[in-house]
């Protein structure tokens, strides 16, 4: 066996695990304030890349583009806050659900609208093809920075969430609602805040997963690729949602490279979800999720 | 029941007049009158589907009476936002116990200030010292409560690993950080056992005297409602049928007979 190249599937695995973990981050978001899973995140993830590049393409810089994009990010979740969950507040959480397949649809179609449905490519800075050589193996450039990107997020998401008068109101709101209410904390606000962080986290997949794939489409299906992660990782653990990811990730590269050859290929498509349905059978409240204790 | 003599003279903070409260035909409360004193602690008893729970969410402002009024601090109170009702310094326990369960008791305790806290997070991350120094201040508020609860061994503990009597002392906790002018309590003593209900019952009695705030409590235990309260409130089938100091509540016929199920 060559060890350096399984070194390189290894790591390669690995890194494209992390842009898995970015999708999945957002919808642990949503879920674990609200209890919502939150069918639209995808369609954010699109909507946010496609905002992002068409800003660029415009000739602002990218700074400026990034802190617009969030802007509008954020008024999406005023919006949402106001026109889809306020009504349904104190419904069924199945309601909510299907409340937000409709808002994946109406972002999606809102997004090719406002912009338009071509193609669009992204260029970070970052040549794509360039890559590291340790030892005899080669390690995508581009994949690295990727996962740093993601990493400096999830810290100073973490910070946030730990040590902020509205992160611990967060976790609070998470917690129990009626509890939050009445030591004074506002659902409303909160919702807000959390979707605009889910939107935060929307920007960041979407630049990266655009620059790589360009902006597209077939972004928001990408959204998909998160339902094993999070299966894998629990839904409600923003820690399970990166390990997911990298189990995920290097999961399907190794299986693909190593198992490939005996059943004919092409299963990085499904090996994640065999994954994801044996840790169903073995611990479905998944790696780091929440123990589910019913009391009788 | 030390202070009686000064609270049976002191200023009404809540006054509910003709409160009617129904949920489609079902008539949960009708044409009941009560006063909060300032200062007492007041318990509000009954038995099952007598109405308590729900005169206690009328008190709070979740529920809003169909016919009646509700003054609070001699202004007549409309429908409040449920997160405001912590700003106007009314704190509650739950029934069911509701605590942050992914959080320790210091955090939870914490969390009860929430409306005291500035909330401003770009100071919050960028000037992480002003961030902590509001911290610090809160943190030693927070500390003086534990400190008086007793529950310094367990403050970094999750809550969700502590016993069901602990709980409800940390959720004490969390709605004294509140610093409230009135605290209710639904059921406090629900499922303790003996030492628990007598830690409890020192506790409500040494918060009513030492912050003067002002108890109504809801509880099924009648020993321990007679122990401790300055006045209690009879509620049968939505009326309201004896009000009293202990001692004449429990001479009332009509409360004999609601307890013994005649009439």
């Amino acid at each position: 066996m060559d060890w350096w190249f399984f070194l390189e599937v290894f790591v390669g695995g690995l890194l494209s695990g992390v842009m898995y973990s970015l999708v999945a981050l957002g919808f642990v978001l949503i879920f674990k304030a609200s209890g919502v899973f939150n069918f639209a995140q995808g369609a954010m993830v699109l909507f946010a890349a496609l905002t992002f590049v068409r800003l660029l393409e415009m000739g602002i810089p990218m700074l400026a583009a990034v802190g617009i994009t969030m802007v509008i990010m954020v008024i999406l979740a005023i919006a949402i806050e106001r026109i889809v969950l306020r009504p349904l507040v104190n419904q069924d959480l199945i309601i909510l659900f299907m409340a937000t397949i409709g808002l994946n649809y109406f972002i999606e179609g809102m997004a090719q609208l406002v912009w338009d449905s071509k193609v669009h490519v992204l260029d970070l800075g970052i040549d794509e093809y360039d890559a590291f050589e340790i030892g005899e193996a080669f390690i995508n450039k581009f994949d690295v920075y990727a996962a740093l990107i993601a990493g400096g997020l999830v810290l100073v998401l973490s910070l946030f969430f730990r040590y902020t008068v509205i992160g611990r109101a967060l976790r609070a709101v998470a917690d129990d609602h009626q509890a939050a209410l009445s030591v004074g904390i506002p659902l409303r606000t909160i919702w807000i805040y959390v979707w605009s962080t889910a939107g935060l986290v929307a920007l960041v997949a979407g630049a990266v997963w655009g620059s790589k794939l360009g902006v597209q489409f077939a972004i928001s299906s990408v959204a998909l690729k998160a339902i094993p992660v999070l299966i894998i990782g629990g839904f409600t653990s923003i820690p399970g949602a990166i390990l997911g990811g990298l189990i995920v990730g290097c999961g399907e590269k190794l299986a693909e490279v190593y198992l490939g050859g005996f059943v004919g290929g092409a299963i990085e498509n499904w090996f994640p979800y065999m994954l994801a349905l044996l840790v169903l059978m073995i611990r479905p409240e998944g790696i780091f999720g929440e123990k589910i204790i019913e009391r009788v | 029941m030390s202070n009686q003599n000064l609270v049976s003279q002191s200023e009404v903070i809540m006054n509910l007049k003709d409160i009617n409260l129904s949920f489609g035909g079902l008539k949960a409360l009708s044409e009941v009158n009560l006063q909060i004193k300032k200062g007492e602690i007041l318990a509000i008893i009954g038995p099952n589907g007598a109405g308590k729970s729900s005169m206690l969410n009328i008190i709070s402002g979740i529920y809003v009476p169909q016919k009646g009024v509700v003054e609070w601090k001699g202004k007549i109170r409309k429908k409040i936002a449920p997160h405001n009702i912590a700003r106007m310094g009314i704190a509650r326990t739950f029934q069911n116990i509701a605590l942050f369960k992914g959080m320790s008791a210091l955090e939870n305790i914490l969390t009860g200030r929430n409306i005291l806290m500035k909330r401003n997070l770009i100071m919050e991350m960028i000037y992480m010292g002003l961030g902590r120094r509001q911290e610090e201040k809160h943190r030693k508020k927070a500390e003086e409560i534990i400190d008086f609860l007793e529950i310094q061994a367990i403050r970094k503990t999750p809550v969700s690993r502590l016993p069901y009597g602990l709980q409800k002392r940390v959720e004490l906790g969390r709605a004294l950080a509140l610093e409230p002018e009135l605290l209710l309590l639904d059921e406090p003593m629900a499922g303790m056992n003996v030492e628990e209900k007598e830690d409890m019952c020192r506790f409500i009695l040494d918060v009513n005297e030492q912050f003067g705030t002002t108890i109504v409590l809801i509880e099924h235990d009648m020993g321990v409602v007679m122990d401790i309260s300055d006045r209690v409130a009879v509620l049968d089938y939505g009326i309201k049928i004896a009000d009293g100091t202990p001692d004449e509540v429990r001479s009332e016929q009509k409360v004999i007979d609601a307890y013994l199920g005649a009439g």
